[in-house]
């Protein structure tokens, strides 16, 4: 068997080429797209998130994309994989991938969420996140991400995290957190998820 | 190698239309009847449209159809695929141990990808590829291309255990290609008497999803702790050591398994389904109620068929740029049938690693076949295990290309003491769903 199946290989060699054949002109470094696109697996095409637990990484700002994949990589913020993956990335690598993200169009999600909880999560919303959360939450501006449409469970686990303070609340968040009660919370995540 | 006779006829059978030099003088050799020439007729004609062809609609194919289309619609993109439906290996442990109901949550479609992208499938067997006349023979006719992406997954290499004839997983089941497999194996795990043996036979690297043997034996070892408690499940691992999440996995057995698992050195050597014995090559006679041999491994039928394997008839070499083959031009190859060029550890045969390579494939196609300079490779591997009903465990790779040769730039396992086994449980859901997403819409 052996035989046959090698001369196969030598009659088929009329048609091949050497791997020198393939010589190439020089490569481009890796492109954001080139980048990013390895992301889609466990964030979805073009960062549009369809799993419950991950978050779509569509039209989030250049700076808020750097700065989540800084602090993974140093574990300033806690993460399962995340952190892991991120130490074999580099800043440029980052920039890239916030290039890539931040043209992507907002990816709008349809939840199954408690319409009452909707209602009074859009008055916290306004009365406390709006100056920073801009658009309803759509519009991630600087280091500010977007929240709109994200899963409701992806939100209420980054919350837990916050006050538990694995992760890290910016100043101006922790004012505005840390008065509103645990049912209040949970209606501002309604409210951002329901956000299209 | 692997491939009798009988099975290589079996494999051009259909391919009456092209004989490429190489087939017609493999078949001679072979002193089979020489194929016609000439009738299978030409289907789907390619018009002025640039076209690359994609065999194998699994999680490298899907994703390289996908991606070609999303990049340049100006090239048309045929995916050949035989089966109507996919069904993803990754999570099929679950399923296996009784932990979802059915394959739904497995499966996938291609009619999005046709809606969506305007990729044509086409449902059919491929028999053989003509790289001279870029053409693909399938049963349904024969197709040009321009260039052509091959995704066959792998296909199994059974001669080095005696007894191992094609009846055999119908009766000690793989379950290494999602399906039919995956539910014969639940079924004889339901089916068998509290106190029997189970053996699951893994082995030698390389071969598909590295830790899959693993988590089988952690989710069946929960299966029979809970229902069978009496049972013993025996890994007999070809293998040196435990190749992927040693500790992990290690760790689980030792904690939540004992009374039921057993990890043994051993290669599976012959296989008896009359008298239900499995045989190692430490000698070792088991008498089993249920054996989940899986067979040393290669890329698919196809691959070998086309001529695109390495000497030793395995592996499809390809460059680390569009993943082209070393061996034929303009063919290019994805996934668990690839051989590589790395730096230290090669990528995973894994379905991320399929879907990851599929994207660089499909961004240096575009480059190649619009005259522009190709990008170098950055890719990742996320995978996710179950140790236990409730907790699962990750490996992470990135991948990048240094000096022509991937190289691995970070990779980490989870913590050893499970912390994260909830969450990550939760996170391999998510990861199931999107990546099934990604590949189907």
């Amino acid at each position: 068997m052996k035989q046959r199946w090698s001369r196969w290989g030598l009659t088929a060699g009329a048609l091949a080429i050497s791997a020198a054949a393939f010589a190439q002109t020089p490569q481009t470094p890796p492109t954001p797209e080139m980048i990013s696109f390895a992301c889609a697996g466990c964030h979805g095409t073009n960062g549009g998130s369809a799993g419950l637990l991950m978050p779509s990484l569509a039209s989030q700002s250049k700076v808020s994309i750097v700065d989540a994949m800084k602090k993974f990589q140093s574990g300033e913020r806690a993460s399962s994989i995340m952190g892991r993956l991120a130490k074999g990335f580099t800043e440029t690598d980052f920039e890239a991938m916030g290039e890539f993200f931040s043209k992507q169009k907002f990816h709008a999600t349809n939840q199954k969420l408690d319409k009452a909880l909707v209602k009074k999560g859009a008055a916290l919303q306004e009365a406390n996140c709006s100056r920073c959360h801009l658009d309803d939450g759509k519009d991630g501006k600087d280091d500010t991400p977007v929240m709109a449409s994200q899963w409701l469970p992806y939100l209420q686990i980054q919350m837990d995290m916050y006050l538990s303070g694995e992760r890290k609340m910016p100043e101006k968040m922790a004012e505005k957190v840390k008065p509103l009660s645990k049912a209040e919370l949970e209606a501002l995540l309604h409210f951002y998820a329901s956000v299209k | 190698m692997t491939l009798d006779r009988r099975n290589f006829i079996k494999l051009l059978g259909g391919a009456s239309g092209l004989a490429i030099a190489g087939q017609a003088a493999a078949q001679a050799k072979a002193g089979s009847a020489a194929v016609s020439a000439g009738s299978a007729a030409e289907i789907m004609p390619k018009g002025s449209a640039r076209r690359v062809i994609v065999i194998g609609g699994g999680y490298g194919g899907t994703i390289a159809a996908k991606y070609l289309r999303m990049l340049d619609k100006s090239i048309e993109v045929v995916l050949i695929e035989r089966n109507k439906e996919f069904v993803s290996c990754p999570f099929s442990n679950f399923y296996i141990a009784g932990l979802m109901p059915d394959m739904k949550a497995l499966t996938i479609k291609y009619d999005k990808l046709t809606a969506n992208h305007g990729i044509k499938v086409l449902h059919a067997e491929v028999t053989a590829i003509d790289a001279a006349a870029k053409m693909v023979v399938t049963s349904q006719g024969r197709l040009a291309y321009d260039r052509l992406i091959v995704s066959p997954g792998i296909d199994f290499m059974t001669d080095g255990i005696e007894g191992y004839d094609a009846k055999t997983p119908e009766i000690f089941p793989h379950a290494w290609k999602a399906g039919p497999q995956s539910a014969l194996l639940r079924k004889q795990l339901q089916a068998m008497k509290d106190g029997g043996t189970v053996v699951i036979g893994v082995p030698l690297m390389p071969f598909r999803c590295p830790p899959g043997p693993y988590e089988r034996a952690c989710l069946i070892s929960s299966y029979l702790k809970k229902h069978k408690p009496k049972s013993k499940l025996i890994m007999l691992d070809a293998n040196p050591d435990v190749v992927s999440k040693k500790g992990l996995f290690t760790k689980a057995w030792n904690s939540y398994y004992k009374d039921i698992f057993q990890y043994v050195g051993g290669q599976v050597t012959k296989v008896d389904t009359k008298a239900r014995i499995v045989v190692a090559d430490n000698f070792d006679e088991y008498e089993v109620a249920v054996a989940n041999v899986i067979p040393p491994q290669r890329a698919g039928n196809i691959a070998v068929v086309a001529g695109l394997t390495d000497d030793k008839k395995r592996w499809c070499p390809v460059d680390a740029i569009s993943f082209e083959s070393t061996i034929l031009k303009d063919i290019h190859v994805l996934g668990d049938a690839t051989l590589l060029p790395s730096d230290g550890g090669a990528m995973p045969k894994s379905g991320y690693s399929a879907n990851s390579q599929a994207k660089v494939c499909a961004i240096n196609i575009v480059a190649l076949m619009n005259d522009k300079p190709t990008t170098e490779l950055s890719a990742i591997n996320a995978c996710y295990s179950a140790v236990s009903e409730t907790e699962s465990v990750s490996v992470s790779h990135v991948f990048k290309l240094v000096n022509g040769k991937i190289k691995i730039t970070a990779t980490a396992v989870s913590p050893i003491d499970f912390s994260l086994g909830k969450i990550e449980k939760a996170y391999g859901e998510s990861w199931l769903k999107n990546v099934l997403t990604e590949m189907s819409t």
